[in-house]
């Protein structure tokens, strides 16, 4: 009677914890769009009051970026500000060319049509005829995104132009005397030396990181296939269509979603826990006490994280061939006729036996980074553990089972998450040993072993079908995203836990 | 008293076969993953011929049958004039010698940015920053190449340099780690002598971060080296731009399968593994190092 209490308890209290999840994203959400209006609203009323207490300077800033800083004769600065005002306009207002297509506020037009110029030739009445290119709607698109992002760096600028006039304001009215630029500087390595330290990175960041997702997720809402090459045809919004498509057409992405996904979690999923064990046992085997030469073992399995793995795996690849050198080693002890056929990598009749090579073959990849990890940390455990466990008597096979693995297996569940993450977006592995081979059959490109990393790289390398890599991108995303999400509430939940001990 | 020495003898026994097993465990495990690269040894040295040809695809006897530097002769003097290793070579030092200056400049500031230096917006940007993390490079690479042709630098070597720095201050966590042990009584010590933020992290704070230095620097100089997938994407069909990792993949497989080099390109592989095993393996404790604590801080 009990028992079934408890479990009903239990139920009830899965549904509830599952209940309060949503309540939680609810309520998250909910707050959010509340500070977003109080950011706005606060935001508002601090430049407002900043207009009307600000000098007559600090006024004119607001119109002319700099004009605050030559009211308190900091030249240099109001100089640097007002170039770069004239800089951003002249942009804008001239749009000139790059690879024939305007960047400026005519940019912001173009992002919305993506190109109207279907391009030609038009035949003159004298005999002549001129060329009017198309217009190349992904530059359109790319150059929008920046057109827009300049427009965001350009009002945080004037800003801080505002900023630092008011500050000047400030600085008078309490009797101090406004920066100069030598001061200015030099504060740039003391009090705000996290400005200087920050920028060049953020920029790297902001041009090689955000803009490229910012322009990859546009480009799922475009028919840019392979049918729209940009600068040949036009291409359109489509809204949702690619996302739809993946359940309701009929084309490779519908037919072959479902099935890649699930490899890929299948693969994510063995190849991060045979390496997570295979690379625990193998440090405990090495670091046993009796086992002497302990560099030498490692230094054995390190060689093939030092070795490049397009060096690795195309030995394994070769290795395997049909005719190849473990063929003719199997072949010669006797377990394969001779004559037959070897086939385990791109061409094997069973998908299955692929996949299970693949995996074992990552085994051989990964586990030396396990091992060496574990090592490390086995010489970290606490020796007030071992010692404590002396006292109380425990004997040594004791303390290895109740303080060593419990000790690695808690300090390596991060990492645990992120190698499951990273297994989800590799690449080499698959790129290299198979390709994505063997074939599903029916014309479709994603074979047997693809993972959606690999379909994305074929559908956009090799198959110009940007906007369907976009979608996959954008999936494999939100799988990692919610992933990390889930385990990051776990170890936090798993830490708080083990606080109440 | 006979008891004990009987116990003693079979503790004894017990512990020798454990050592024992110890021992041909490790043997047999080194066997498998010295195979494949004793392989790519052996078939660089290989100089096998048939019908007086050199045979230069992959054969289905490991040990071969004549050794010799012919391989290596071929990889140097490129006679199709398809593959000039060399240069290949070259491009690569160049990339990674930039690339590791840049990258390990962008990783230490931002991580002793966020670790040590508290500002407005701190919390916002570490957030951010784990998001962006979330996005795989590899899913932006299409967007890459396609900002790099509008500036016109696809096919070259400094878009490669661009590639593997630009992005590098995301992956800031593990040295951030390391800054957080850094006592802050130390640096407020420093203040009170009267240095300044950045006379803190030049004269104080960097010279004790040594290991992560290394473990950074490491793995930046490394990284273009091993890359395959982005070089290969940004350098397109600029041969003469390849990185050694590029060039050898394209030698195997980029061609013809009947003419494919598996020897050459094994002799080009281990010109390429000599100096980054080395380098790894002296510098393999900052390694560890590293990797444990990022393990450890997730």
């Amino acid at each position: 009677m009990e028992h079934t209490e408890d479990r009903k308890n239990k139920k009830t209290s899965v549904i509830s914890r599952f209940l309060s999840f949503f309540q939680k994203i609810g309520n998250k959400i909910l707050k959010f769009f509340i500070n977003l209006y109080k950011f706005f609203k606060n935001g508002f009323k601090k430049f407002y009051a900043r207009f009307m207490d600000g000098s007559i300077g600090t006024k004119l800033s607001h119109l002319v970026m700099g004009a605050g800083n030559f009211y308190h004769k900091q030249f240099i600065k109001g100089f640097i500000y007002l170039a770069l005002q004239f800089g951003f306009f002249f942009l804008m207002i001239t749009s000139p060319m790059v690879n024939n297509t305007p960047i400026g506020f005519k940019s912001l037009g173009n992002l919305i049509t993506l190109g109207t110029e279907e391009g030609g030739i038009i035949f003159n009445p004298d005999f002549t005829f001129e060329i009017i290119p198309t217009d190349n709607s992904m530059l359109m698109l790319l150059f929008g995104v920046v057109v827009i992002g300049i427009i965001a760096v350009y009002i945080v600028a004037h800003n801080s132009s505002i900023k630092s006039s008011y500050k000047a304001d400030l600085d008078k009215r309490n009797n101090k005397k406004p920066t100069n630029f030598k001061q200015d500087i030099k504060s740039l390595l003391d009090d705000r030396f996290h400005v200087a330290l920050l920028t060049p990175a953020m920029i790297g960041i902001l041009v090689f990181t955000i803009l490229p997702t910012i322009f990859m997720i546009l480009i799922a809402f475009t028919n840019s296939d392979k049918e729209h090459v940009p600068g040949q045809q036009l291409i359109d919004w489509v809204g949702f269509l690619n996302f739809s498509n993946i359940f309701s057409g009929t084309g490779e992405i519908s037919r072959r979603f479902l099935p890649v996904l699930s490899w890929t979690l299948v693969w994510a999923f063995f190849a991060t826990f045979t390496n997570y064990i295979g690379g625990i046992l193998l440090a405990l085997l090495i670091n046993k006490k009796e086992v002497k030469f302990k560099k030498i073992w490692r230094t054995v399995f390190v060689i093939t994280i030092a070795l490049p793995q397009f060096v690795t795996l195309l030995a394994m690849r070769s290795l395997l061939m049909n005719q190849g050198p473990v063929h003719q080693m199997l072949m010669n002890i006797g377990i394969l006729a001779e004559g037959s056929t070897f086939e385990i990598l791109q061409f094997a009749a069973d998908p299955l036996t692929t996949r299970i090579a693949v995996i074992l073959i990552n085994v051989w990849i990964g586990v030396p980074f396990t091992m060496l990890m574990t090592s490390g940390i086995l010489m970290n455990v606490p020796s007030e553990l071992y010692e404590a466990a002396q006292i109380d008597g425990a004997t040594k096979r004791q303390a290895f089972f109740n303080i060593t693995i419990p000790y690695i297996v808690f300090v390596t569940t991060p990492y645990l998450i992120t190698s499951f993450i990273g297994n989800i977006t590799s690449f080499n592995v698959i790129f290299l040993l198979t390709g994505g081979l063997p074939r599903a059959g029916g014309g479709a490109i994603a074979g047997e072993t693809d993972l959606l990393v690999t379909w994305l790289y074929k559908l956009t390398i090799e198959q110009n079908d940007y906007n369907l890599g976009s979608v996959i991108a954008i999936l494999t995303f939100i799988i990692t995203a919610s992933a990390t999400l889930i385990s990051y509430r776990r170890s936090k939940s798993f830490k708080e836990e083990d606080a109440f001990q | 008293m006979i008891k004990t020495v009987k116990k003693f003898k079979s503790v004894k026994a017990s512990r020798l076969t454990s050592t024992i097993f110890s021992y041909i465990t490790l043997g047999i495990l080194s066997i498998i993953w010295l195979y494949p690269i004793l392989w790519i040894l052996l078939s660089a040295f290989r100089v096998e011929y048939r019908d007086g040809n050199l045979i230069t695809t992959v054969v289905g006897n490991y040990i071969p049958k004549g050794l010799g530097l012919e391989n290596f002769r071929i990889l140097f003097e490129n006679p199709t004039g398809n593959n000039p290793f060399i240069q290949w070579f070259i491009n690569t030092l160049i990339v990674s010698l930039f690339t590791f200056i840049l990258s390990t400049l962008f990783t230490l500031s931002v991580a002793y940015v966020m670790s040590k230096l508290r500002f407005p917006m701190r919390k916002k940007f570490l957030s951010i920053a784990i998001i962006l993390g979330l996005f795989p490079g590899f899913m932006s690479m299409i967007a890459i190449y396609y900002i790099l042709k509008a500036i016109s630098l696809t096919g070259t070597l400094y878009a490669l340099i661009l590639v593997y720095s630009a992005g590098a201050g995301l992956g800031f966590y593990v040295a951030k780690g390391f800054f957080d042990i850094i006592p802050n009584s130390l640096m407020e010590s420093a203040r009170l002598d009267g240095a300044t933020n950045s006379q803190i992290f030049t004269k104080i704070v960097l010279p004790l971060s040594k290991p992560i230095i290394i473990y950074t620097a490491l793995l930046s100089f490394i990284g273009p080296w091993m890359d395959f997938i982005f070089a290969k994407v940004i350098l397109g069909t600029n041969r003469q731009m390849y990185t050694v990792a590029v060039g050898l993949y394209e030698m195997m497989y980029g061609e013809q399968v009947s003419s494919s080099q598996f020897t050459v390109f094994a002799a080009g592989s281990v010109i390429v593994a000599i100096p980054i095993v080395t380098l790894f393996l002296s510098m393999q404790k900052y390694y560890v190092e590293g990797v444990t604590a990022g393990a450890v801080k997730g």
